[in-house]
């Protein structure tokens, strides 16, 4: 039965007593080859301390809510395994550049926010037909890439261009936009436009490309942002919607 | 005090169907969930949603009948034959309304939406897009829910119905980031807060598919209908019970054993890897108590290397990354260990085709429903299918409902007083001096559950296992808190809803004993036949504040669409 270091950063703002920043240290016991960061948090809360707060859902990799700061990179907690990071010292802090709520857990307010700003919904103007839309499958590998987007927000909080600009959607939001705009059922070309073709959107991309190493599904937002400016360039020359 | 016209409890696939569906028909309603609607456990549905849209070259016969007539066949003919043909009729609306909404579903070379073979369906019938078909229609539906600007409060623990007179208005939540409960009241409340199966140690589950919205009806005395029917999906993977897609199988994926056989000829000869998921789950089962698991393990193997690697990138890839990082095996090179592993509750609370509870104002929808439309075994697909035909069914009659009131006022005493006994209940958690250790506590139940409420049973098992249930339930009442922060505090959450668990425990425990027959899911060894002339009737358990189990009642099955029949495959 191993045993393994964590060291979690703790921090409740709304404690009177102690409310800074500091790191404790915890010895995880488990058995068999395998623990993975979130069940070793699970293991804290229930053996030493109930108060360690954090967010889970699937365990699977699916739901995004457990995007955190692992051992200096984000990761999902419920997908890193403690033996890939070939370390005896397991180091866990919240997505950084996000307002905290409490220990591990960040406020997604801002976040939601600019992915709802950038219309992340098919807009149609033609009538339905009775049955589905026609969508070859040509035409569906375009949207492969950025509808696996769990928006967990790990892009969000390693893109440099969002931390100095508050009003930079950011990769996830703008993966969003390229969802549909890359979408041959869309028609919404005019309308979303306007939300992304800005200094706030698009053209605060500098291809630094945190996103990219960020994604724990290994998605490349930047391409899809570069995909975006250049739509605009080639609506405005060619008169096109989309 | 906040007021909605209606309050939907839950933002998963059903959740959010019901909450579109008023919001279209111009009613102020609100969504309240624990997670943010898009991290809903709906998402980690992976193979695909049943409708007969004959768009595969061989389901080209498939009809709305047919998949109807599956339905109560893979149920073992508990199922109300009239709710499962209106779903079958109502499964091809609304899957091309999602696909109108955006979803993006994998498609044939002709553009339609592609269609795979599923278990114990005569056609392929099963719409999917790659193996991510839950997280696809999860966030088309989030997406739609923005579009209409469904007002959403996120990260709120629902924790108790406000219910005045027998007649429900509202909920009490804990907010969990700004701390503190706060009463919601509404002139309806649709529950759609998903299954169970975190009462058991080895699920598929999400973490937070602990029940709650079932254990919250069934306390305020709404009965909750046949709870021992308890599916057990035969591919989860070995040691983490995550799920591996039936769709696996669907592709042509075999299932073996350690003498390298496709052990299914045996159980199931016609539709071998592709027999409904009990039967399925049994037969690996057998398999492993017999000593042909894997070197003797405790499991089997799923194998897809036949399959090829281009079609498990096209098809798969989804599975493929959760073995690889959960287990640590590439479908591709190696064989996947797989073991039967709880995944879907039958069971609910007892409603009608339209979601209507017997208290009034009060609705259900999606897993922690009973319609009932899976009967004893629910087939692969037919989950994601109840999720928005039921959602929005029990959104339309929430619209009807709202309509025949005359008074629209919640009494704001008993929402204020349930509320208030919220934080008394959590503040009393917090000062008591309980020995007992809530988590401890909460694995003896799953692991009670697990070694006893299994894929087979017996009465001496049982009683056992009822027995262990019944002391867990008596030292539950003398767990504490011990942190009693008001912000993000999980350490409550995971205390106060242990209590609820139990009781949906207890539920099955004494439901399985009860029925003295094998019906889909529930297989007793000692019984080990179906018993049309005494058990063709649905199981109620009702509440009993005073006892330790439930009381239980039946009601019939509603028949009349097809024959009973001997159910092989």
């Amino acid at each position: 039965m191993p045993d393994i270091k964590f060291r979690v950063k703790r921090q409740d703002p709304g404690d009177k007593k102690n409310p800074e920043a500091h790191w404790e240290e915890y010895i995880v016991h488990y058995e068999g080859d395998n623990l993975t960061v979130l069940e070793g948090l699970f293991y804290i809360q229930e053996k030493y301390d109930g108060g360690l707060s954090f967010r889970y859902c699937c365990r699977a990799s699916i739901c995004g809510s457990c995007g955190m700061y692992i051992n200096g990179a984000y990761r999902l907690a419920c997908q890193t395994n403690v033996k890939h990071l070939d370390t005896d010292l397991i180091t866990v802090a919240p997505m950084p550049h996000l307002p905290l709520v409490k220990d591990l857990v960040v406020d997604m307010d801002e976040f939601f926010a600019k992915y709802e700003y950038i219309m992340p919904w098919l807009i149609r103007h033609s009538s339905d037909p009775e049955k589905e839309l026609i969508q070859s499958p040509k035409e569906r590998k375009k949207i492969d890439m950025p509808v696996d987007c769990i928006l967990c927000g790990c892009c969000y909080s390693s893109c440099p261009s969002a931390w100095g600009e508050d009003n930079y959607l950011g990769p996830a939001a703008l993966l969003k936009a390229h969802r549909f705009e890359v979408d041959s059922r869309d028609e919404g070309g005019k309308e979303r436009i306007a939300r992304w073709n800005n200094e706030r959107g698009v053209y605060r991309c500098h291809t630094i490309m945190n996103c990219v190493e960020a994604c724990p599904k290994e998605l490349n937002p930047t391409e899809g942002i570069q995909w975006l400016k250049r739509a605009a360039v080639r609506r405005k020359l060619l008169g096109k919607a989309k | 005090m906040i007021h909605h016209d209606v309050i939907v409890v839950g933002g998963g696939l059903s959740g959010l169907r019901a909450a579109i569906e008023a919001k279209r028909a111009g009613v102020d309603v609100a969504i309240l969930s624990q997670v943010h609607p898009g991290r809903s456990h709906s998402g980690q549905a992976q193979g695909g949603i049943n409708a007969a849209l004959g768009n595969h070259p061989d389901g080209r016969d498939d009809n709305r009948e047919k998949h109807a007539f599956d339905t109560v066949k893979g149920g073992d003919f508990l199922v109300d034959q009239d709710c499962a043909v209106q779903m079958a009729e109502d499964a091809p609306r609304v899957i091309y309304e999602m696909d109108h909404w955006g979803c993006p579903f994998s498609r044939f070379e002709d553009g339609t939406i592609a269609q795979r073979p599923f278990g114990g369906a005569g056609f392929p019938r099963c719409c999917y897009g790659a193996d991510k078909t839950g997280h696809y229609l999860l966030h088309t539906l989030v997406e739609q829910a923005y579009r209409l600007q469904v007002k959403m409060y996120v990260e709120q623990y629902v924790a108790s119905l406000i219910v005045h007179e027998g007649v429900c208005q509202g909920v009490v939540a804990y907010d969990m980031i700004r701390g503190g409960f706060e009463a919601f009241t509404a002139n309806a409340v649709v529950i759609a807060t998903g299954g169970a199966g975190r009462t058991y140690s080895n699920t598929t589950n999400s973490l937070i598919s602990t029940g709650c919205g079932m254990f919250m009806a069934y306390h305020a005395g709404v009965p909750l209908k046949d709870m021992e029917f308890v599916q057990f999906h035969p591919t989860g993977l070995y040691t983490t019970q995550i799920l591996m897609t039936e769709g696996a199988r669907g592709e042509g994926g075999y299932l073996i054993n350690d003498k390298g056989e496709r052990f299914m000829e045996k159980y199931a000869p016609k539709f071998m890897e592709l027999a409904p998921r009990d039967i399925t789950a049994r037969s690996i089962q057998i398999e492993i108590n017999e000593g042909r698991g894997i070197g003797g393990k405790g499991y089997v193997h799923l194998d897809l290397r036949h399959l090829g690697a281009e079609k498990i990138l096209e098809r798969l890839p989804g599975i493929r990354d959760l073995a690889i990082h959960f287990e640590g095996v590439d479908p591709i090179e190696e064989p996947i260990p797989v073991v039967p592993s709880q995944h879907y509750w039958m069971g609910g609370i007892d409603t009608d085709v339209n979601g209507a509870t017997v208290m009034p104002g009060l609705y259900a929808a999606g897993e922690c429903a009973c319609v009932s439309v899976h009967g004893a075994n629910r087939l692969g697909g037919n989950s994601l299918l109840e999720t928005i035909v039921f959602g929005r069914r029990a959104g339309a009659e929430v619209v009807r409902y709202l309509e025949t009131l005359t008074d629209r006022r919640p009494n704001a005493r008993s929402a204020f007083a349930a509320a208030q006994m919220m934080e008394q209940k959590v503040e009393e958690l917090g000062v008591r001096e309980g020995k007992e250790n809530a988590y401890e506590l909460r694995a003896v139940m799953t692991e009670v559950m697990k070694d006893h409420f299994f894929l087979f049973r017996d009465e001496a098992a049982m009683r056992e296992g009822l027995e262990r249930l019944l002391q867990v339930k008596e030292r539950v009442k003398n767990i504490n808190l011990r942190w009693t922060g008001s912000v993000f505090n999980v350490d409550m959450i995971r205390t106060v809803e242990l209590e609820g668990m139990v009781d949906l425990a207890l539920c099955v425990a004494v439901g399985a004993l009860e029925r003295q027959e094998s019906r889909g899911a529930h297989f007793r060894t000692d019984y080990n036949t179906r018993d049309d002339l005494n058990w063709l009737k649905h199981t109620l358990a009702y509440y009993q504040p005073d006892a330790a189990g439930p009381r239980l009642d039946s009601k019939p099955v509603t028949l009349g669409h097809f024959e009973l029949q001997e159910r092989k495959y």
